[in-house]
């Protein structure tokens, strides 16, 4: 550990390996580190062994559920959206040559007590319980005007402007119903909450753009899934760093972030008795106090928290009943289905993903806490599961960094947040970036080293 | 006669230093670097052998890229591997001591089809020889793995080892090994391959 590096990256989560990936490949000196024994940090699958050992330490897993190894359970529950930009870094970096991936089978949505299907061809959408006969028409005209809309043509803009006007203009305009609005603004620009209808309406645009254009791109949903679990995207962007000469160490305590008195500068980091130096550090907030096993750090706040994610891993032995009997879904309950700010999400999959044995169903119902109950927030989700085999909850605080670190070139990442993609993942990767070089992240295609 | 080709993975295995990447690097380029440092940019190596009975096996070989130093390798390495090629230095009695925890991991953690070839490489340096034919072939019978003796230097018994593996793996079961983007391959079982270039993008493709 005695060499100089450019950077040093702590954690392994998906964020972190991302840059390490893209610093290496730049040709940064990165070293790489992580306190547990696994690849992933918050957003790794871990085995049977593992997830017990981490929500029930006194407890084996059970003999029945079957083999350790056919087990990569996710902590996290989000997918991937096909059109999005984790698609076009995980193309650009040419890691999918270490990936496999699935359709996740189908989008749900909740309305007036049951669970209906996100229409995903014109058929289902002629069938769709979720829309009348007359609103249909007029969701019609809606995304006619979205799909057709041109910036540079004002005849295609019908008097609006997105850059002005408020969504709920836009919905006021088409006449929609406060039940289709759900619908769009919840299953298919996936907002979180109602805060979207009374800002412009670009970003909601953006956002439905994005998941109609997802959807056209493999046919059932929006989203694909890595084959082994989410757990397989970290490695494989740590695989892209180690192959570019990043060091890669596991298991490695960090005891201390080392920073100059006077000028509070980054200069290293403390395992043990080693100390090794780098110029820059990145790391999740779990590193620099977000949690109780950060660093010591001279007591400095460098996270602050912004709220709380509950996330209930439910294991079942049967498909999420209503859903046709999917291998994999999401299911959104729209906040104001059930009386709250917050949606709740569900995301499932199944041994078709190879996360789990034959016939186990893995079920992540989250939600954004708001209450000193969140167990109870989340019971409309628990509801639609049929009977829970097992079930492990956590309630996870989400940090930002305080400052962007260009002062002292500490640089910290996001928690993962409640949102159900990496979208905003990648947002974190291009933000931290351009605090580290002051310049956009800008993707080259690299040079693959192929022979025939 | 028509050619069947099968894809297979290949991991390497073995401690730093004991020429794995220098192994592979004979056998895919037929080239050697005394002074080759550890591994850097080696990304995907791909190589073809075409057996007696015009078969044709493709390795998609693996490198450990420096992982395997401070716990650092990852499941993915391991995963839907079907051969692993684990490699000691006949001059250093411990990477052999190394070579076998690496194999009881796989033994472990592969699966139990995958077939394991214990390599010492070296064989140019036989006047410092520290590990005997003798001891490391009665571990490889015990162990039921391939063994042999290679120089990735003078490239004896390289293309050897390579070969042995090749005829000894599964023509008879569809190859599972690829992964995605090889393009030769189909990506079946309704897996998407991010590739391939949308067909349909933008707010035209909705259907609502």
């Amino acid at each position: 550990m005695d060499e100089v590096y450019d950077v040093i990256v702590l954690g392994t989560g998906l964020t972190e390996c991302i840059l390490s990936g893209l610093l290496s490949v730049e040709g940064k000196k990165v070293l790489h580190m992580d306190r547990n024994d696994y690849y992933g940090g918050d957003s790794a699958s871990l085995n049977l062994t593992q997830l017990y050992r981490k929500f029930r330490p006194d407890q084996p897993p059970p003999a029945e559920l079957g083999r350790d190894r056919d087990y990569a359970i996710d902590l996290i529950p989000k997918f991937i959206i096909s059109s999005g930009e984790l698609t076009r870094i995980l193309v650009h970096t040419d890691v999918t040559r270490y990936l496999e991936f699935k359709q996740i089978a189908g989008s749900f949505v909740f309305r007036d007590g049951k669970i209906s299907k996100v229409p995903s061809t014109e058929m289902e959408a002629v069938r769709s319980p979720l829309m009348g006969i007359f609103e249909k028409r007029r969701a019609k005209k809606f995304f006619e005007f979205l799909q057709n809309w041109k910036d540079d043509d004002p005849a295609t803009h019908q008097g609006i402007d997105l850059d002005k006007d408020t969504m709920k203009a836009v919905y006021e305009k088409f006449g929609l119903e406060p039940g289709t609005q759900d619908f769009i603004g919840h299953a298919m620009a996936l907002h979180l909450d109602d805060d979207y209808i009374n800002k412009v309406a670009r970003p909601t645009y953006d956002r439905i753009v994005l998941y109609t254009s997802s959807m056209a791109r493999y046919g059932k949903s929006p989203y694909i899934y890595p084959l082994y679990g989410l757990g397989e995207l970290p490695q494989s962007f740590a695989r892209l760093s180690a192959i570019y000469g990043g060091t890669y160490m596991l298991d490695k305590k960090i005891d201390e972030i080392i920073t100059d008195p006077a000028t509070g500068k980054f200069l290293g980091v403390r395992s043990g008795k080693e100390t090794v130096k780098a110029k820059q550090v990145i790391g999740d907030p779990s590193y620099f106090g977000g949690g109780t096993s950060g660093a010591s750090d001279g007591g400095k706040v460098r996270v602050l928290e912004e709220g709380k994610v509950i996330r209930a891993i439910c294991i079942l032995k049967h498909p999420i009943p209503g859903t046709d009997n999917a291998d994999s879904v999401q299911i959104i309950i729209p906040q104001n289905q059930v009386n709250r700010r917050n949606d709740i999400y569900i995301a499932s999959v199944s041994s078709t993903h190879n996360v789990c044995a034959k016939d186990v169903y893995v079920a992540i119902v989250s939600t954004i806490v708001e209450t000193s109950r969140p167990e109870q927030e989340i019971e409309p989700g628990l509801a639609l599961l049929g009977p829970i085999y097992a079930k492990f909850v956590s309630v996870t605080p989400l940090y930002i960094p305080t400052s962007s670190g260009t002062e002292d070139n500490i640089f910290i990442t996001r928690s993962y947040d409640a949102t159900s993609h990496f979208e905003t993942v990648v947002e974190d990767v291009q933000d931290v970036w351009k605090r580290v070089f002051g310049s956009d992240l800008v993707l080259k295609k690299r040079e693959v080293e192929v022979t025939e | 006669m028509s050619r069947t080709q099968h894809q297979f993975k290949l991991v390497l295995l073995g401690e730093s230093a004991v020429g794995k990447s220098s192994l592979v690097l004979r056998f895919v380029k037929d080239q050697f670097d005394d002074y080759r440092e550890s591994t850097i940019g080696a990304a995907f190596l791909t190589q073809t052998v075409t057996l007696d009975d015009n078969t044709v096996v493709k390795f998609e070989i693996w490198d450990t890229a420096g992982q395997e130093r401070y716990k650092a390798r990852a499941p993915m390495y391991y995963r839907n591997a079907n051969c692993a090629v684990v490699v000691y230095d006949i001059t250093q009695t411990a990477s052999l001591e190394k070579a076998k925890t690496w194999i009881r991991e796989l033994q472990r953690q592969a699966d139990p089809s995958i077939i394991i070839a214990l390599c010492g490489n070296k064989t140019d340096l036989e006047a410092r020889r520290q590990v005997t034919k003798e001891e490391a072939q009665k571990y490889a019978e015990e162990e039921g793995l391939m063994w042999s003796e290679t120089s990735a230097k003078s490239g004896e018994g390289v293309a050897d080892i390579f070969i042995s593996i090749a005829r000894k793996l599964p023509k008879n079961v569809p190859p599972t090994a690829s992964r995605g983007a090889g393009g030769a391959t189909p990506t079946g079982r309704a897996r998407v391959d991010l590739n391939k270039q949308t067909p349909t993008a933008g707010p035209d493709a909705c259907n609502c």
